[in-house]
């Protein structure tokens, strides 16, 4: 059983981390972005690619990767990132000016499906990996067994999440994002750059995404319907934490990642999306708001 | 830091009156949300430096449109608005303040998810790093006290009086030269309001010029220098805050008005 838990924390934190950005760009968009499993997607291919140029690093420690890797994440993230930015600027922006926000989560989906298929045509429908080494795992402590690389993913994630913590509520750039997700206007009438926030947050947003994607695909697989199959639980994440508040997407991918994990020895893995939103459905029946949203 | 054109040091020998220069002038302003449906048709009005000066005007009267235009919310179609002989037209909006104006709006006026002292350190944008930050929260922690005694709370736990502080103290950081409220009274007890109305008499003594849009006539003038009465889109009346309150015609149209409502 601890097993399980140990396997939905690994989860849990690539959720979460792909949950963030998706209500970090909700937040100062209002619109549900369908196409943000991509960024997982692109950060991982991208991270592939520049992988086979570092290929000849030494593994560190108990890792299957070596620091060409971590090179390769670095240009994967940077990437995807600036996929975000072009994606706003071609598609996005130019529908932001019509009000219906229905408009953007439909061009999003079909964003979604368009880059999908770009992926399929560059690179091929065939599941990828990043590294064919066999990850040994070791009992870390009584009943749980944990590779390097899992434990990597769950310490990363804890870091970045602090570090996110510590630029929104420190750093003038992160104070003047919250203000803008706090109310857009009045933050261009306090002199802030409303475009240029905007740009931001799609950048860290999608940078976030891409280091999720690149540790589903350390962890699991890549392939090019991983970030698609990921986004509904990253969904149910931000929702279940309540929609635009950042620890609650931290919260929620635990939940969401545990409970998964969780109902494989219980009715099977067959369940496991299911299962994410049937615990998204009882959570909002006590939290209507969400379990860290505004209720205001 | 400054973008104006005088030349740094604020005391410039008194060619005219102390309270001579005008620091905002609207000259004509044609403008209105969307094309052909004019709010403003021609609307005039000049503020001196370091006057207070108060825009009245029924409901409609295009009282928000016309503070709305000056800080570049609202596209104006022709006319000038100059701010220390400085046309703002072609400002966008979130530059407004490095141009030393701050404009503090009717509702939402702070983030309500931000911190009392968030809200401010977000007024003071580009001061922030530029040294001075210190001597600016203490100066408006001074003139708002409550404030500092609230600065660790989300502001959008406040009261309605508590937020409106907010709202100025977050202009007000921004260093601006003339200040812009709308409404400041909205909502406000009687209490409240006259409170608030001496507040804007002391941010004037820090050197600043005001201007204040506002439907409780009384109060506003009260503390002010000279008024507008804005109706249809045009200035129709202009004078002295006392002449203003003593105007028969005013006094039927807004004051008496004004008591009918309360």
């Amino acid at each position: 059983m601890m097993q399980y838990v140990a396997n939905g924390v690994v989860l849990g934190a690539t959720l979460a981390l792909g949950a963030i950005g998706l209500t970090l760009t909700y937040n100062i968009l209002r619109f549900a972005n369908f196409a943000h499993g991509e960024f997982l997607t692109f950060g991982a291919y991208f991270t592939l690619v520049f992988a086979a140029f570092f290929a000849g690093a030494a593994p560190i420690g108990p890792l299957t990767f070596g620091w060409g890797f971590l090179l390769a994440a670095v240009i994967g993230l940077v990437l995807s990132a600036l996929l975000a930015l072009v994606l706003d600027r071609l598609l996005f922006r130019r529908l932001r000016r019509s009000d219906v926000t229905v408009t953007l989560v439909i061009a999003s989906f079909g964003a979604s499906l368009m880059l999908r298929n770009v992926v399929v045509f560059v690179w091929s429908p065939r599941p990828e990996y990043f590294s064919r080494t066999i990850a040994v795992s070791r009992e870390i402590v009584p009943g749980v067994r944990m590779t390097g690389d899992e434990l990597f993913v769950v310490a990363l994630t804890a870091a970045l999440m602090l570090a996110l913590h510590l630029f929104l509520t420190r750093s003038s750039l992160g104070r003047s994002m919250r203000a803008v997700s706090d109310d857009p206007s009045l933050a261009r009438v306090a002199g802030i750059d409303v475009q240029a926030m905007i740009r931001w947050t799609w950048f860290i947003g999608a940078g976030l995404a891409a280091v999720a994607g690149i540790l589903f695909g350390l962890t699991v697989q890549i392939s090019p319907e991983m970030g698609f199959n990921l986004i509904l639980p990253m969904f149910a994440a931000t929702i279940l934490g309540g929609i635009g508040s950042i620890y609650g997407a931290v919260v929620g991918g635990l939940i969401i990642g545990l409970a998964q994990e969780l109902s494989v020895p219980l009715i099977g893995a067959a369940y496991k999306p299911a299962v994410a939103f049937t615990l998204m459905f009882l959570i909002l029946l006590v939290y209507p708001q969400g379990i860290l949203g505004d209720r205001s | 830091m400054s973008t104006g054109r005088e030349p740094a040091g604020a005391d410039r020998p008194p060619r005219r009156a102390s309270r001579g220069e005008p620091a905002l002038e609207v000259r004509d302003v044609v403008a209105g949300y969307v094309p052909e449906a004019d709010i403003l048709r021609g609307v005039s009005l000049r503020v001196r430096e370091r006057e207070i000066v108060t825009v009245l005007g029924p409901n409609g009267a295009g009282k928000s449109t016309l503070i709305k235009a000056i800080a570049g919310l609202v596209p104006v179609r022709s006319g000038s608005i100059r701010l220390f002989g400085e046309s703002l037209l072609a400002v966008p909006a979130h530059r407004m303040v490095s141009h030393g104006l701050a404009y503090v709006p009717q509702t939402g006026n702070v983030f309500a998810r931000l911190s009392v002292r968030e809200n401010l350190e977000i007024g003071a944008g580009a001061h922030r790093a530029s040294g001075g930050f210190r001597d600016d929260l203490d100066r408006v922690y001074e003139l708002f006290p409550r404030l500092a005694e609230r600065r660790r709370q989300a502001a959008g736990t406040l009261s309605g009086g508590e937020r409106q502080m907010v709202a100025v103290a977050r202009a007000l950081m921004s260093r601006p030269r003339v200040l812009m409220l709308d409404e400041p009274s909205a909502g406000l007890s009687p209490l409240l309001v006259a409170i608030l109305f001496a507040k804007v008499r002391e941010v004037r003594e820090l050197g600043l010029t005001i201007l204040v849009v506002e439907q409780n006539a009384r109060a506003a003038l009260a503390v002010s220098d000279r008024g507008y009465v804005l109706a249809e889109g045009r200035e129709q009346i202009e004078g002295g805050a006392g002449d203003l309150l003593a105007d028969p015609e005013v006094g039927a149209l807004y004051l008496g008005a004004r008591r009918a409502l309360a």
